[in-house]
């Protein structure tokens, strides 16, 4: 019983090293330490401005060459429900309710084109890039499909294609990369909106201009620029009338950029694979060591066992036996008690059947 | 096993073929009509079933490998030896499932060696699972192989892979150890969409410890059927081993390590200080994890132990996989996503459901076929160990 219980507290111990060594350290910084491309672009929304027309979703939709919606883009009884980005539709117009005013508000959905995104750092294929010019792109020659990104961004933004069998893709809002890098003007969105609710340029020109805009009009602006800080940064940022909660923009996500929070369960990796192989080859010695004793010892009670029964009358034997048991019992471990024990009841039996099997040969000669 | 031919239609081959039946042209459906065809998958639940089960679950159950082979060769507790080779057996099938698996949920499977020689994510924790799963897998197949290599009785190269035991089970150990924690750490990139109650830094830990649990009352709970299920081929070995004796000793190690999970739980409580949150009904159900399928079970082992009653131990080692299955859908699917509305939570189809439980009955099928033929719950007269 003994030689489970040290075995157990053993496991138990494992227990507490792998705690040791895959520790999630807790964030050193919480902050983000990547400034950002310096000369990237974003997008700037402003709340107040916008009207839900789906002006910006129909440019889109013809830009990025996507299929046709069931309801006609003018139709605008769709906002009555509350939608999300598909495979169809990089971005959506969401009508909000908001406790700021008796008026809805108006939000388009998409991509943030998040600073440190939490979905480039997800993806085990670097299928996904945060582009130096600022838009997140993906890959479709890389792309697994493991859809490990989707479930990572924090924004419920990233879409599958789950009913093209043979080659489903990833589709997000790209920023219309294609069609600035070819110098064809702002994103298809912003061209389109009718009251400029969507501004493209320079992000820090942007930050610039929505620091201004809320200066100008502190009453109806809430002070803050969403996207300045949340999640390490966004390209994509938002100004508002109402709270951002409102509308849909989580006020809860902290300003740590998700990579950060499986950072540091990475950096672990290596000192697992350093410092178990130590650990377990140090027990393994250490349970070797004790086997080869224990052997020894048992071989030796053996040994004295035999040498003793071959020398003594039957009669004595049982004397012999104790002997032999006692002076095993000295050198073992305690609990080794047992296992010599049945060593040497085996060793006398088969030393009986020696003897009785050679006795009749020496009568014969 | 006689001269007498099996009989066919015995209850095991009527219900594993109609699932068969059933199940594989399902198989087929998924990679002919895509994801969309088979699964209730959507854009705000990219993980199902198939990510629960099949890998999250598969992996756990499977830990049985790693633990008993630690045990046995790297502790040198000999007395496990008889349950070696049907742990490391299960967990060869159960990684191999979990790979099979993946290859169905993922949108492109055959791009599956991409992280390996096209591009390699090094930031994310899917490639560290991807990667220790892949090498576990080699390692398992090299453990397993002088099973099969015995049955063919090809000396040479089993005894090199024999030799080769300590080294593939502290390879084994680190791997696992890798994995089984990254399993948990992937969650770690959502905490804006799991239940604070499940969401922890501590996820990897939890992940990690809780599939030791998995691994040793996997081991009681499928070497107690197989005794059941195999009695001809066990009881035809000349040197039988006290199997009560190894069901209580994992029984004790288990009551252990449970132990320690409950307690580094309750300490993810109070480090988040959401003690508040146990009266919700996700509180409820948090308290049914961990009350009904963690403290029950480890008191019911060390009962079981204490008492000497095997039957318990048995029993409790059903209750203790099941806590960490539950354990594992509720980080998945259950915790996930906590915040939506009904309408946008996601439950697995119909068809799902029968392509994982094909997947199941094809391991059953293939340990069946062969602890059947090849020398895994006995040893071969021809390669018996000295010990
Ligand atoms: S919003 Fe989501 S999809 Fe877009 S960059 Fe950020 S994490 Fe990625
Ligand atoms: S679905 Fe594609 S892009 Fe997204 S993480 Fe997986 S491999 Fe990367």
């Amino acid at each position: 019983m003994s030689i489970s219980r040290r075995g157990f507290l053993k496991i138990a111990g494992i227990g507490g090293a792998g705690a040791i060594a895959g520790a999630a350290l807790p964030a050193a910084a919480s902050e983000s330490d990547f400034e950002g491309y310096p000369d990237r672009y974003g997008m700037l929304t402003d709340v107040s401005k916008c009207i839900g027309c789906r002006s910006c979703e129909a440019a889109c939709n013809k830009q990025n060459k996507l299929p046709k919606p069931e309801t006609p883009f003018e139709d605008l009884s769709v906002l009555d429900t509350k939608r999300r980005t598909t495979a169809q539709a990089y971005t959506v117009v969401n009508k909000y309710n908001t406790r700021g005013s008796s008026e809805p508000a108006f939000r388009k959905l998409q991509c943030n084109h998040c600073n440190e995104p939490a979905c480039v750092s997800a993806c085990f294929v670097k299928a996904l890039t945060k582009t130096k010019e600022g838009p997140v792109l993906w890959n479709d020659k890389l792309c697994v499909g493991c859809r490990y990104c989707m479930i990572a961004c924090p924004f419920y933004i990233p879409t599958y294609e789950y009913d093209n069998a043979f080659s489903p893709r990833v589709m997000k809002c790209t920023m219309c990369a294609d069609k600035v890098a070819k110098g064809d003007g702002a994103p298809a969105c912003a061209e389109a909106c009718p009251t400029e609710a969507i501004t493209f340029g320079k992000r820090s020109d942007l930050m610039a201009l929505a620091r201004e805009r809320i200066r100008t009009a502190p009453d109806k602006y809430i002070d803050h620029i969403y996207g300045e800080t949340e999640v390490g940064g966004l390209g994509w940022v938002y100004i508002s009338h109402v709270p951002f909660d409102d509308v849909g923009l989580p006020t809860n996500l902290g300003g740590t950029p998700y990579p950060k929070f499986t950072k540091n369960a990475l950096a672990a990796v290596p000192m697992i694979v350093v410092l178990w192989p130590v650990v377990l080859g140090g027990v393994y010695a250490f349970a070797r060591r004790r086997e080869a004793i224990d052997k020894q010892t048992r071989e030796n009670a053996v040994a004295n066992a035999i040498e003793t029964t071959r020398a003594d009358t039957q009669a004595k034997a049982d004397q012999a036996r104790e002997a032999a048991l006692k002076r095993a019992a000295s050198q073992a471990e305690n609990e080794k008690k047992k296992a010599v024990k049945e060593a040497v009841d085996k060793a006398l039996e088969e030393a009986k059947q020696q003897q009785s099997g050679e006795a009749p040969k020496e009568g014969g000669a | 096993m006689d001269n007498a031919k099996p009989k066919l239609f015995t209850p095991f081959n009527v219900i594993t073929g109609l699932i068969l039946l059933v199940g594989i042209p399902i198989c087929l459906y998924r990679f002919m009509g895509g994801l969309g065809a088979v699964t209730n998958l959507d854009n705000n639940n990219p993980f199902g079933l198939w990510i629960a089960f099949d890998v999250l679950t598969g992996v756990a159950l499977a830990a049985g490998g790693y633990t008993i082979g630690t045990i046995v060769y790297i502790f040198g507790m000999k007395e496990y030896h008889p349950v070696v080779r049907p742990a490391i057996l299960t967990a060869f099938l159960g990684y191999f499932l979990v790979g099979v698996g993946l290859a169905f949920d993922v949108g492109r499977p055959w791009r599956m060696p991409y992280p390996f020689f096209m591009s390699q994510g090094f930031t994310s924790v899917m490639f560290e699972v991807a990667a220790c799963v892949a090498l576990y897998l080699t390692v398992l197949f090299l453990e397993i192989a002088p099973v099969a290599l015995e049955w063919l009785r090809m000396k040479a190269l089993r005894n090199i892979l024999v030799k080769a035991t300590i080294g593939l089970t502290i390879f084994g150990v680190v791997l696992s150890t890798l994995h089984q924690s990254s399993l948990g750490s992937m969650f770690l990139i959502v905490p804006n969409k799991i239940h604070p109650l499940w969401y922890s830094t501590f996820l990897p830990i939890y992940f990690f410890v809780s599939s030791m649990i998995a691994g040793l009352s996997m081991v009681i709970f499928e070497s107690s059927l197989s005794h059941k299920a195999f009695k001809n081929i066990i009881d035809a070995e000349p040197h039988p081993f006290d199997h009560d004796k190894i069901v209580m000793g994992l029984g004790k190690a288990a009551a252990i390590v449970m132990f320690g999970y409950f307690g580094i739980k309750v300490i993810g409580v109070a480090h988040g200080n959401h003690w508040h949150m146990l009266a919700t009904p996700y509180g409820l159900w948090f308290l049914v994890e961990m009350v009904g399928f963690v403290l029950v079970p480890c008191f019911l082992y060390a009962l079981g132990v204490r008492a000497g009653n095997v039957k318990l131990v048995k029993f409790t080692s059903f209750l203790a996989v099941f806590g960490v299955v539950l354990n594992r859908f509720n980080v998945c699917l259950v915790a996930f996503n906590w915040e939506l509305p009904m309408s946008e939570r996601y439950f697995p189809s119909f068809m799902e459901f029968m392509v994982s439980l094909t997947l199941v009955t094809a391991g059953l099928v293939a340990f069946k076929w062969i602890v059947t033929r090849m020398p895994v719950l006995t040893e071969h007269p021809e390669f018996r160990e000295s010990h």
